[in-house]
């Protein structure tokens, strides 16, 4: 049996739970991770789609991966090479043209210029207050989020609000008004405020709307850019948008030899049944095969709903917090689509690594309206990356990949079964490229689509949430996973939260898992203190 | 209490209305959950001494009640509330609180256990979302059962009597808590040991189409052992008298509470023995009630008192000295008792002023010729349970 007792057990070797493990294990603990599926990574993972073709299974980018994460875990000694192939953005129009955003700040102004000379002067200015706003935000990623009660907060924690006002303030009183102007308010409203092209105010849309049951006339979607942006900035991101070599099971690789160096034992194809529970604790957990792990600090990487509600069985927790739980908004509306291309259209060599199809607010808007009445975009909004451009090994030679976010594919749908959402995603996602690179349908060798039900069976994300429930203004900060509940700790004593589903929320970013490593640690020193006094 | 002229429109009859009606000889029609339920049918006074010194018969129908059965049935149940139901064998009646998720009491009342995932719970106030909400996960079918079920609660030194006269086999081993089923003359009966008086007495239920058989064989029965109809008001005060709490008048209901400080712990609510904090399961609440425990948090628990003088002293606030310079807490229900002589009260009181026989003092503003009066008065900690004859768990 004491082969089977650890210090920690980490559900999930999802980048995060990764993340946690190896921090806890530099801290001394002794630490297993168990993943339920063949492969480490979870969502950010490279798999093979088709044969000899491979891509990143769900995320695509990496823009996000803290650098303080980076940096604790010794990732690049680890083979990390974050920022080997950055990329720009195109914004691609149905019927040919494009619109070209690069670090090149007159070759950006330049290409706006051709749509509209006012945007072209607009574009930097707004968008670096953009990231200057966001950039306030995203000093609270690293940090654990404070509680409402005021004496639950430690010294740290207050701190940290302390200084996050401090910031706030610190932007002058311009941007501080503007901020609390915009974070609640719709991103078309802004778009209307800042630029006047189609073009930039639907990548805008796009840009703010990725990931969310949201539309970009929706309420607080500019929270969600300002979300996004705050990863643009070099001090809570990489800094830009970047394909990682070997797509992004690379990153997860660079992760896992952290872990193993640190002591980490992980399994794979082990799926967590249930936590087992003793005397109203956590105290380990039953694989699918009977086989008991225990440890008396058990930490959830896998979603809020799949731990609280399907690991912990039935009465173990109270009713509203179960309530709270069941109603997280996690309607997944991302679908990937995965092709393997014989050849690839020049179009898309000529392009920025990083190509959208959002032609204007209205084209996603009304992509939109299809998914609030549960079906699939007629006219999907589309985020495109090509990443043999930049590893011609993850195809055949002389062949391509194509890794598309297809958006909206609803998880909730009405009078649409799951096959026909498969294929009306792929068809739809095909007719909008042809419109952009004609003849491309018959370069397609094979592919692959992954719906939201697809990525909720394949990697157990509730829902298919992208990111273990939406990041919006409700589901952020102190109120993730809920109110009460946001110091990583659940009201499971021994049962921690460290993934996706707490602060900070989604993209590969490690914070979650790296904020909940300390609190862990955290309430370890002091149970130890209490123990030996 | 809701006068009912306006609601005649829209208030339904028990099963045993049409008896009722005829024994109406005032204006007592109340509502209860939407039901004609009678307040008094001649005077309070009369039924209250029918209920100490023979049997009254009071219609339970409007009580809610909910069927909870299937697999999971008895585990859901013990997470459902604070008893521990494992100690619980078939057949008895567990009286129990249930929480929400801060150990704030959303309401007490009666489980019958009925079989080993086979439950029904009595509750005065509608309960079915929160069993739903509470039952994710669980396997389990939850079903309003309220109308399946007509009842009497037959209460009283002569209830035992009156249920041999009827022919019910047995009913003198029945024990305190207990619950039967029995055939007489061809009907179902339920017959549970239990009630709102104190007393000995009984829950006779039957299917809603014998419910006029029912009243109508106990009345016959029951006329030499003084049976008398009983009505709200009456046993008000025997339940008083008997130590027992009642929803949104000694405690405020969880669900009902305008402020989160309304809502009271079952531990403040008086009814702490029915906490199971050392039960193996986890029970909805239960982290929160040991926090509460562990740091004696609890700001007041409801006890009885008895006050000098004949004043009833409902509302009234409790003080440490005479001078009122320091208060403790306040009495909720409160009645001069025509049985024991005495002037009675539950107070919510700091735990330190809960023992027997503390002396406190008591500002009781009083009616006296048109004029409001004050007093200020003795009053002393007391058991809660005013009334409590051996007779009433007495196996014979």
């Amino acid at each position: 049996m004491s082969a089977n007792r650890y210090d920690v057990i980490v559900i999930g070797a999802g980048h995060n739970g990764l993340v946690t493990a190896s921090y806890l294990a530099k801290a001394g603990q002794k630490v297993l991770v168990l993943e339920a599926g063949e492969q480490m990574g979870g969502a950010a993972q490279t798999r093979e789609f088709a044969k000899g073709y491979r891509t990143s299974a769900v995320a695509h980018i990496l823009h996000a991966l803290h650098p303080k994460v980076i940096a604790d875990l010794g990732l690049e000694g680890h083979g990390l090479r974050a920022t080997q192939h950055r990329i720009g953005t195109s914004a691609m129009l149905p019927g040919g043209g494009r619109l070209d955003i690069t670090d090149d700040k007159a070759a950006t102004q330049a290409s706006i210029n051709r749509f509209s000379p006012a945007d072209a002067l607009a574009w930097h200015p707004r968008m670096e207050r953009l990231v200057r706003l966001a950039g306030a935000l995203g000093s609270f990623l690293m940090k654990t989020p404070p509680s409402p009660s005021p004496a639950a907060n430690d010294f740290q924690t207050k701190l940290a609000l302390g200084m996050f006002a401090v910031q706030l303030r610190l932007m002058g009183k311009k941007d501080m008004l503007e901020l609390s102007r915009i974070l609640t308010i719709n991103v078309a409203d802004l778009a209307n405020d800042f630029f006047e092209s189609d073009v930039i105010k639907g990548m805008l849309g796009l840009e703010a709307t990725l990931g969310v049951y949201l539309g970009p006339r929706s309420p607080n979607t500019v929270f969600n850019l300002l979300y996004r942006l705050a990863s643009l900035s070099q001090k809570h991101g990489q800094g830009g948008f970047y394909l990682p070599q070997g797509g992004m099971g690379a990153v997860v690789d660079a992760l896992a030899k952290a872990a193993t160096s640190a002591g980490v034992t992980i399994r794979t194809q082990a799926p967590v049944d249930h936590i087992l529970i003793e005397k109203d604790a956590a105290v380990g957990v039953v694989l699918a095969n009977g086989e008991e792990c225990r440890a008396p600090v058990v930490a959830s990487s896998a979603d809020p709903q799949r731990t609280l509600l399907h690991l912990v069985q039935p009465g173990n927790l109270d009713t509203e917090f179960l309530r709270r739980m069941r109603h997280l908004r996690m309607n997944g509306c991302v679908a990937k689509v995965h092709l393997a291309l014989d050849a690839l259209p020049d179009v898309f060599r000529q392009a920025q690594g990083r190509m959208v199809v959002a032609p204007s607010t209205n084209y996603v808007e009304h992509a939109f309206d299809c998914a609030k009445y549960g079906r699939v975009s007629d006219n999907p909004a589309l985020e495109i990356v090509i990443p043999t451009l930049t590893d011609p090994s993850l195809a055949p030679s002389g062949k391509h990949v194509a890794s598309i976010l297809c958006q909206y594919a609803p998880y909730k749908l009405r009078e649409t079964t799951q096959d026909e959402a498969r294929s009306q995603v792929l068809e739809r996602t095909l007719n909008v490229l042809e419109q952009i690179a004609p003849g491309v349908r018959n370069q397609v060798a094979a592919s692959e689509v992954l719906t939201p039900h697809d990525l909720e069976a394949t990697f157990n994300l509730s829902g298919g949430q992208w990111h273990q429930g939406e990041v919006t203004l409700d589901q952020v900060f102190f109120l993730r996973p809920a109110a009460s509940f946001q110091q990583y700790r659940m009201p499971l004593p021994g049962l921690w939260l460290c993934g996706a589903g707490a602060h900070p929320g989604g993209n590969v970013s490690g914070a979650a898992g790296a904020n909940a490593a300390r609190e862990i640690l955290k309430d370890l020193k002091k149970t130890a203190s209490k123990g030996a006094a | 209490m809701t006068h009912v002229q306006h609601l005649k429109p829209f208030l339904k009859k028990t099963p045993f209305h049409e008896p009722m009606e005829a024994m109406m000889h005032g204006a007592g029609w109340i509502r209860w959950q939407g039901y004609y339920s009678p307040a008094y049918f001649d005077s309070t006074q009369s039924e209250y001494m029918a209920a100490r010194n023979g049997a009254t018969v009071y219609d339970v129908s409007p009580l809610i009640k909910y069927a909870i059965r299937g697999k999971d049935a008895a585990k859901f149940a013990n997470y459902l509330v604070t008893r521990d139901l494992t100690k619980v064998a078939p057949m008895n009646v567990a009286y129990t609180a249930w929480c929400d998720d801060d150990g704030r009491m959303i309401e007490e009342g009666t489980l019958f256990r009925l079989g080993p995932n086979d439950f029904l719970l009595n509750a005065a106030l509608h309960q079915l979302h929160w069993l739903n909400e509470s039952a994710y996960g669980f396997s389990v079918e939850i079903e309003e059962i309220s109308e399946q079920l007509a009842g009497l609660s037959l209460q009283g030194p002569n209830s035992r009597v009156i249920l041999e006269v009827l022919g019910v086999q047995g009913i003198g081993k029945l024990p305190h808590f207990g619950i039967m089923e029995t055939t007489v003359d061809g009907h179902w009966l339920r017959i549970d040991r239990a009630g709102f008086t104190g007393d000995l007495g009984y829950e006779v239920w039957v299917k809603p189409q014998d419910a006029i058989w029912l009243w109508e064989t106990l009345f016959r029965i029951g006329d030499p052992y003084k049976i008398a109809p009983m009505g709200g008001h009456a046993l008000e005060m025997t339940r008083v008298e008997a130590g027992f709490i009642l929803v949104d008048v000694d405690y405020i209901g969880a669900h009902h509470a305008i402020r989160p400080t309304q809502r009271v712990s079952p531990i403040e609510a008086g009814i702490g023995w029915a906490v199971a904090l050392k039960k193996d399961a986890y029970f909805v609440g239960k982290r929160a009630l040991q926090k509460e425990k562990a740091e004696g948090s609890s700001r007041f628990i409801l006890s009885g008192i008895e006050i000098e003088g004949r004043k009833p002293a409902p509302g009234a606030f409790l003080y440490a000295d005479e001078k009122g310079t320091k208060e403790l807490g306040l009495t909720t229900s409160a009645m001069w008792s025509p049985l024991l002589k005495k002037n009675i009260a539950f107070a919510q009181i700091p735990i330190a002023y809960t023992k027997p026989g503390t002396e406190m003092w008591i500002e009781i503003w009083y009616p006296k010729e048109k004029k409001i009066e004050r007093s200020m008065v003795k009053c002393w900690a007391r058991n809660r349970m005013f009334f409590d004859p051996p007779r009433k768990k007495e196996v014979v």
